[in-house]
């Protein structure tokens, strides 16, 4: 699992949780896949991405080194910064470990890179 | 007849297992068929151009669908419910990421992340029932209310899926109305079973006009003189590909090979002429 998709990821699906996100990521073995650089793509994802929640998440399996606390006002023309939020959110994959409902404590293992969001159908609203 | 349905013989979790996901992902008719959807899916996506996007797979599989959004220059995130079939899409090293998840459950994803969504051969498996606690009706809406939340605002939402009757697609289109979308199906070839393909594609915000389905007469409408039309029947066969030779199929080859990063000449008007004989 890629961090973009973290990102992106939310539990309220569960019953009784209301926005259920950042999920809280634990990782025991992680990856780097060389993955294309496309500045504009990067651009382009930034608005949308949740920088401190994406930033909580690099550092929680340390790879934030080098990642600025808050995006600067120039972003769109550091590209040394761009590269290394690709890097960040694309090149570097969890392969096995867990997600955490910020709410609920509900559990998502992580195996083969692929986090199970299977829930059952008392759990879902 | 009804066993020639898959979702009549099981869950899907438990249909696609280790065996029938090698299979499914090696068939290379299957391969075909399902990149020429995923194309037609995207076609009626329409994405502003030239822009890489984010693209969310509902029922990926082992990502037969999702080569063909890399190939086209963006980026896609995968849902499907069968492990073995993913397990398939991450030997086959995909470029696209993977969640396991019942869409049933609904899209586990925050409030207008992605800016599009297709569906290839997923959602006739959300019209049965596999548990006594599982409702369709209930299901089909918790899966259109979340897409339309995830989706960014004037994004589409594509389906590509095998309906098993006029009511089945009824209360597909009816639920994903009350979830707030707008749109309907959009048949391709509607009257040839071979080549009939049925898309929904739902919007969200503003009105927008549904696409045109392709039909066997497409290409040849406005076309006044009766010498040219045959000529603009011939260069398209019967599912609306151009014909072998024409000089739209040699243009098309050529763009693939470029998308291949192939040296490749440019068109002349010469291109796809026939020789003068003397």
């Amino acid at each position: 699992m890629k961090l973009l998709t973290h990102n992106f990821l939310s539990s309220k699906f569960l019953k009784g949780v209301t926005t259920g996100y950042p999920l809280l990521l634990v990782a025991t073995q992680k990856e780097v896949k060389e993955h294309e650089f496309n500045a504009d793509f990067v651009k382009r994802m930034l608005p949308k991405v949740d920088y401190t929640a994406c930033r909580t998440a690099a550092e929680s399996i340390g790879e934030a080194e080098g990642l600025p606390t808050e995006v600067g006002d120039m972003w769109e023309e550091n590209e040394d910064f761009l590269r290394k939020l690709h890097r960040v959110l694309l090149e570097v994959e969890v392969t096995e470990g867990e997600l955490q409902c910020p709410e609920s404590g509900r559990k998502f293992p992580i195996k083969n890179g692929i986090p199970n969001m299977l829930a059952n159908e008392d759990e879902v609203e | 007849m009804a066993s020639k349905r898959p979702e009549h013989l099981g869950p899907p979790e438990l249909f696609y297992d280790e065996t029938e996901s090698q299979k499914y992902s090696s068939n290379s008719h299957i391969i075909a068929i399902q990149a020429e959807m995923t194309e037609r899916a995207m076609e009626l996506l329409a994405l502003p151009e030239d822009n890489s996007a984010l693209i969310l797979d509902v029922g990926c599989g082992s990502g037969l669908s999702g080569e063909v959004v890399t190939d086209a220059g963006h980026m896609w995130i995968g849902m499907d419910i069968s492990l073995p079939m993913l397990n398939v899409a991450v030997e086959r090293e995909v470029s696209g990421d993977l969640i396991l998840k019942d869409m049933g459950h609904g899209v586990p994803f925050k409030a207008g992340t992605f800016d599009g969504a297709i569906s290839i051969s997923a959602l006739q498996w959300l019209c049965h029932a596999n548990a006594s606690d599982q409702n369709p009706r209930k299901r089909l809406l918790r899966f259109f209310q979340s897409l339309y939340a995830s989706l960014a605002r004037g994004a589409r939402a594509v389906f590509q899926f095998y309906p098993e009757n006029s009511d089945q697609s009824e209360l597909i289109t009816q639920q994903a109305v009350k979830a707030g979308f707008s749109g309907g199906l959009v048949i391709d070839f509607p009257n040839s079973s071979k080549a009939k393909k049925v898309f929904l594609v739902l919007m969200t915000g503003g009105p927008q006009q549904l696409p045109k389905g392709l039909s066997e007469e497409s290409g040849s409408h406005h076309v006044a003189n009766a010498g040219r039309r045959t000529f603009a029947m011939a260069s398209r066969d019967k599912k609306g590909k151009p014909s072998k030779g024409s000089r739209a199929w040699i243009e098309s080859k050529k763009e693939r090979a470029r998308k291949q990063g192939k040296d490749v000449k440019e068109s002349s008007k010469y291109t796809g002429r026939k020789r003068r004989r003397l």
